[in-house]
């Protein structure tokens, strides 16, 4: 194997809190960065994998959310993204990324308008920003960041900044989170 | 799952053509013309037979950065996922005035199924006769399996290679060194500018 000679892809933006969708304590050793795509079927079996991997995690992991749309495959997984965007900026990103995954099936415009009115937000903003597309440019900047750190199809994972190589399945991932934990490294 | 992802280096075991030498010309049968304003199939015949001109060569680019890209093959799993980023980057790659190529040892109705099915905007090149023979210049040809590599290159505006990567033929190397390797000759052109 010529496995010592790899350099494993790193993060090319850091996690700026004002920006990333964070979710966990902020002082936790552990950060897990996932790009994902809403109508990716990888991701959504990842997105019940994460739940787990939260949970079990404590106060070890922060787990924070980018955008990596695959457009011309998945049709509706960019304006789901706007969606998430959209409910983010009403404070409610979490809630309506949780109910995307829950619901890969159904992410058609009259759909996300039904998850829009579930977690409560302010419909005519929502119907507003949607039209304009007002988030598109920052989903188009985390696609590029993830394209920058190595990403290479969805979803992809980032263990305090370095790409998680390995499989994302939940006792994989729980020794990952522990061991990036002992090392100590942010 | 393999951990071999994205070693950023020139070559490996095999030795693909490294930085610093010319790119070997070449002209093969393509899904797309690159040629602006250029109707190359009559609509009719699209279908039913070849473009009778729809052939791509490396010196019509010259001028613009080419990336070219080997795999396998159209429709294996890391193929389609490695040629689906790809397109979503185009917009990305234009910045760069870059042209992106695709290229195997598969035929053009092959391709032409493959392009459509991964609604793909970038032309995909047939290296299939000779068999190989592009693939093979580059040293980028697996004589064992009779099949491309999973190979990159980026060559620049006056057909030099300037960065060249093997990826682990079940590893989809992304998109990162071609972007790193662009942003490299664009910023040699402001010096030299």
């Amino acid at each position: 194997m010529t496995q010592a000679r790899m350099i494993r892809a790193k993060l090319a933006v850091p996690i700026n809190e004002e920006r990333d969708h964070v979710r966990g304590p902020r002082a936790a050793p552990v950060t897990l960065v996932e790009y994902g795509d809403y109508e990716c079927p990888y991701c959504g079996q990842a997105y019940y994998v994460m739940k787990d991997l939260e949970r079990r995690a404590g106060n070890q992991m922060r787990f924070v959310f980018r955008n990596f749309p695959l457009t011309t495959v998945h049709p509706h997984a960019e304006r789901a993204a706007e969606a998430a965007e959209a409910a983010g900026a009403q404070g409610k990103f979490w809630e309506m990324h949780d109910l995307l995954f829950e619901n890969q099936q159904a992410l058609k415009d009259q759909d996300l308008m039904e998850y829009a009115t579930i977690v409560g937000l302010d419909i005519p903003r929502f119907v507003r920003e949607m039209r304009e597309g007002r988030y598109l440019n920052r989903i188009r900047e985390d696609f590029l960041s993830g394209a920058r750190s190595g990403v290479n199809g969805t979803p992809t994972f980032f263990i305090n900044g370095l790409r998680h190589d390995g499989s994302w399945a939940l006792a994989t991932m729980m020794a990952a989170i522990e061991d990036a934990a002992r090392e100590g490294r942010r | 799952m393999s951990k071999a992802k994205n070693q950023q280096e020139t070559s490996g075991p095999n030795s693909v053509l490294g930085p610093g030498v010319p790119a070997p010309e070449f002209k093969l049968r393509s899904t797309q013309s690159l040629r602006p304003g250029r109707e190359t199939s009559a609509p009719g015949f699209k279908l039913q037979t070849l473009p009778p001109d729809q052939f791509i060569s490396l010196s019509e680019l010259r001028g613009r950065p080419v990336i070219l890209v080997f795999y396998p093959a159209d429709w294996s799993p890391v193929c389609g996922d490695q040629v689906v980023l790809y397109n979503e980057l185009l917009p990305e790659f234009q910045r760069f005035n870059a042209a992106l190529l695709g290229a195997s040892v598969d035929n053009y109705w092959c391709h032409l199924a493959f392009a459509k099915d991964r609604k793909l905007r970038f032309p995909l090149l047939s290296d299939f006769e000779p068999k190989g023979a592009v693939a093979r210049s580059y040293g980028a040809y697996r004589q064992q399996d009779g099949i491309c590599e999973r190979a990159l290159f980026v060559i620049d505006a006056d057909g030099t290679v300037r960065w060249s990567y093997l990826s682990p033929l079940d590893v989809n190397p992304g998109a990162e060194g071609i972007l790193d390797a662009l942003e490299a000759l664009d910023s040699k052109r402001e010096v030299a500018a």
